[in-house]
């Protein structure tokens, strides 16, 4: 279709099979359900403030806390990594659009159904799934409420799409790669997401199976998670954590990739190691399937067992390690800058290596005995996904946002979204550590008074996360509306294909391949 | 000594606690071990960092270097971080094939947890009982203080010798909890339909706190545990006196005030979280009572349902929650509580259930 036949307004979102549209309504999407999960968490902070029960009733309070996880992880995170994905891969290896632009419509337009599918359990009769994102049975099956099924079918939505996504994604780069960009010059965003893409489609297949597994235990008669009919509640946990530990690293990788376009840039000098970084991503990913039972150590494990699981877990520090020590290596003897997409990256680097050690000493069983379940375990993962994952996300959209709109954003204001995001984030999160190994459980809506003073300060620390966001999309609507035109080039360090298309890049881009040396 | 004290306070907040038992300090130990390790590597990686955040920066006039890869240096740090690995695993290793050994226990206990509370059985001694939040609900509400054990205080801890192995069996009636006393350096899932073990050797008489730690519900934040570890001597006192206790219940009959009084104290401990202080539930979780079909109807069925629960719902089983008074006291309760007395005599069944009645109802299975 040449632009001129375009549809206008609604029709043309609705049916529009271009990537950077596509991209466009995934980063929409994701930023709205940002809010709405981030509201939840405020929710939890807010009880959390003091001991004692005062705004809403524990289960309420578990309802909170299971949807928070779910629409965070299946709702923001990994939709805006695809939309990323979406804007980007075409661009940054000279292709076109994406292999299968129909496909790509289709796993966009069920994700707002899912969601939709997900938030009416708030409004029927009855709880809405409050059994944690975790969703261990026999809480969420014969224990669970009527709202469980929704929830089972809202997965299996998401799932469709993932894997739809992951598909074109593998299919776009494997295919449509320009003349000359062979896989080893591949730029290394692109990489982590072909990677990532080859986990989504070998993990969320058992994601499937679980919830289908639930679904028939609650309605068919089946007893696979059910020890009086024979089966094993910890079963589901398996299965589970088969999904969900590379889950963890579907969403850390493309922010890995994020981090290793952007440091080389402001630093003026090129990534350190960059076939080594390939090579950790690689390893990382299939160490994944090997971890899962980490998060089980608990659950009366054979020692074998345990030893297993904390041996391969211990592993995973290695190739991690390397991509940190590139990075800083990558820093070293540069000539750097401070740019908001930079300031955003190195938090990250700090703070995701912060969320590294804590996982390495969960990865310690004995230890473990204590960690396990309490705040401790709390803070390691928010510090890998808010300061890692979502830092990442603010980093990218802050590097290639000039790009995507032809205009500048206001630096003054994203400088103060990120030094407010990066105290708020550690107020909010470091106290959790202490919690944790002073005794606090998670997943409690009151709790003893020895724990107040850490609450209070992590829900303070909570709602100035909160307010600071508001910032980011004051940034990005000026940008659009009103901010200065730019170069095609953008940033003075900027490498790689999508910077040698005009600001903002055409609607078409790349209709004729580029030819690479 | 003031400063001290309060010095030594903070710092038992921020830290993992030393314990009471070899395991949880060999816990300690590692857990300090790794802690430190991660220190170190991160003062080491960040100080390069800033070095080249401030001593590279563009404005400081620096020019960036051509180099970008250098296989030795990679190879490097491969292998430091590994041989670290390797240093760490050993002594984790080591702790937890110790933590492994369940073998020559004196004592067993058999843990069994429930929404939410928890049962304590003394295999070898025939007798147990369930321990509960004793916290008012007045002060978790905040209208009445809050004391200094707020939300870890039961109305029976588990009474426990010291010196002694103590095997723990632990399985669960109903969904998963989790048994975790920070002080013993034990944590074990309770699933229902299977048993897991471990293992604790006291070694100072005191009292212990710790929470369920798994996810279980409603009120999953309300089901403590409190451990009081005494001598041999005085364990064995306070076991013979806690078999006298169980076996003298009276089992005469009551006036109706007296069950509806009891009978509201324990529904309010028990049955009130689902079925809400009102009778009313949870619509589409939990059935009203008021009102209710089984609660104002035949008095053989609503025993049975307080019995034996019923299958595949959130209904527990009480009947060894409870004994025959308390079950007369709550039933009678419930069949006369929210106006239900006016229904009970519309469908021409009675109001009062005495301990007697309990007693032929079991005579009778
Ligand atoms: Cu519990």
């Amino acid at each position: 279709m040449r632009t001129g036949e375009r549809p206008k307004g609604v029709i043309r979102w609705i049916t529009t099979t271009n990537h950077k549209d596509i991209g466009t309504l995934y980063l929409v999407l994701a930023f709205i359900l940002f809010f709405v999960g981030g509201s939840m968490a405020l929710v939890i902070r807010t009880e959390l403030f003091a001991p004692g029960l005062q705004w809403v009733d524990p289960d309420f309070f578990n309802q909170m806390s299971t949807l928070h996880g779910l629409i965070m992880i299946f709702g923001f995170l990994m939709p805006s990594f695809v939309g990323l994905a979406n804007w980007q891969i075409p661009m940054m290896i000279g292709a076109p659009d994406m292999a299968l632009p129909r496909m790509n419509n289709l796993s966009f337009w069920i994700l707002p159904f899912a969601f939709l599918l997900l938030a009416s359990t708030l409004f029927i009769e009855g709880p809405a799934p409050n059994f944690g994102w975790t969703l261990y049975p026999p809480l969420s099956t014969t224990y669970g409420p009527d709202s469980t099924d929704f929830l089972i079918f809202s997965i299996h939505l998401m799932g469709i799409s993932s894997i739809m996504g992951a598909i074109n994604i593998i299919a776009t780069i494997l295919n449509l790669r320009a003349p000359g960009m062979s896989l080893i010059k591949m730029p290394i965003f692109v990489w982590t997401w072909l990677i990532t893409a080859f986990l989504l489609i070998a993990v969320m297949p058992v994601l499937a199976g679980s919830v289908t597994m639930m679904l028939m235990d609650r309605h068919f008669g089946t007893s696979f998670f059910n020890a009086g009919g024979g089966g094993d509640p910890v079963l589901f946990q398996h299965l589970f954590w088969f999904f969900g530990h590379p889950e963890v690293y579907i969403l850390i990788l493309p922010a890995f990739g994020v981090i290793s376009e952007i440091l080389p840039t402001f630093s003026r000098k090129k990534l350190f190691g960059r076939t080594s970084m390939i090579y950790a991503v690689g390893c990382i990913a299939l160490l994944s399937f090997l971890v899962w039972a980490h998060h089980m150590f608990t659950v009366g494990m054979p020692v074998a067992g345990e030893l297993f699981f904390m041996y391969t877990t211990m592993l995973i520090a290695v190739p991690t390690g390397v991509k940190v020590f590139n990075w800083v290596a990558t820093l070293y003897r540069g000539s750097i800058t401070f740019e908001p997409p930079m300031l955003f990256a190195l938090a990250f680097i700090l703070l995701f290596t912060i969320g590294g050690f804590s996982g390495l000493m969960l990865a310690m069983v004995p230890a473990d005995f204590q960690y396990h379940d309490t705040y401790f375990v709390v803070a390691h993962f928010h510090y890998v996904l808010v300061p890692g994952a979502v830092f990442a996300l603010f980093a990218a959209i802050y590097y290639w946002l000039p790009k995507w709109t032809g205009r500048l954003y206001n630096m003054h204001i994203a400088r103060w979204h990120f030094w407010l995001s990066f105290l708020a984030v550690n107020l909010l999160f470091f106290p959790m550590h202490f919690l944790g190994l002073a005794g606090m459980p998670r997943r409690i809506a009151d709790y003893a008074l020895q724990f107040a003073e850490f609450n209070r300060m992590a829900s303070i620390g909570g709602f100035t996360f909160g307010i600071a966001q508001l910032l980011f999309i004051v940034v990005v609507i000026q940008c659009i509306l009103r901010g200065p035109r730019t170069t095609s080039r953008v940033w003075e360090g900027s490498h790689g294909l999508e910077w040698t298309l005009p600001s903002p890049a055409p609607y078409h881009s790349f209709a004729i391949p580029p030819k690479i040396e | 000594m003031f400063l001290c004290s309060s010095l030594a306070q903070a710092a038992y907040r921020l830290d993992l606690s030393p314990g009471v038992t070899e395991v949880s300090r060999k816990i300690y130990t590692l857990h300090h071990m790794v802690l430190w390790i991660c220190i170190a590597i991160g003062i080491v990686v960040f100080s390069v960092m800033f070095y080249a955040l401030v001593k590279h920066r563009k404005k400081a006039g620096a020019r960036a270097a051509e180099f970008h890869e250098n296989i030795w240096v990679e190879i490097g740090w491969m292998v430091v971080p590994l041989l670290i690995l390797v240093a760490l695993a050993i002594p984790a290793t080591k702790t937890l094939l110790f933590m492994h050994d369940t073998e020559e226990s004196e004592l067993s206990v058999k843990i069994t947890g429930y929404q939410w509370k928890w049962k304590y059985d003394y295999m070898g001694d025939n007798f147990g009982f369930f321990s509960e939040l004793s916290t008012p609900q007045e002060a978790i509400q905040g209208k009445k203080e809050k004391g200094e054990h707020y939300l870890l205080e039961v109305n029976h801890p588990l009474v426990l010798p010291v010196h002694q192995k103590i095997r723990l069996l632990v399985t669960s009636n109903d969904v998963i909890h989790s048994w975790w006393v920070p002080a013993f350096g034990v944590k074990q899932d309770a699933i229902p339909g299977f048993i897991n073990e471990a293992w604790i050797k006291i070694e100072k008489p005191g009292t212990y706190r710790g929470q369920c730690a798994e996810l279980c519900g409603r009120g999953h934040a309300f089901m403590p545990i409190v451990v009081v570890a005494k001598t041999a001597t005085d364990y064995q006192k306070w076991l013979s006196e806690q078999k006298l206790a169980s076996l003298t219940i009276d089992l005469s009959s009551r006036t109706l005030e007296w069950l509806q009084r009891e009978g509201k104290a324990i529904y309010e401990k028990n049955c009130m979280t689902c079925h809400q202080g009102t009778g009313e539930g949870v619509p589409g979780a939990f059935p009203a009572l008021k009102g209710g079909r089984v609660a104002t109807g035949p008095i053989k069925q609503h025993i049975q349902t307080v019995l034996w629960g019923v299958e595949g719902t959130a209904m527990q089983a009480f009947k060894e929650q409870l004994n025959d008074v308390e079950l007369a006291a709550v039933i009678t309760y419930e069949r006369n509580a929210w106006g239900n007395d006016v229904r009970v005599q519309h469908n021409k069944t009675e109001p009062l259930v005495q301990p007697a009645d309990i007693q032929s109802y079991l005579k009778k299975q």
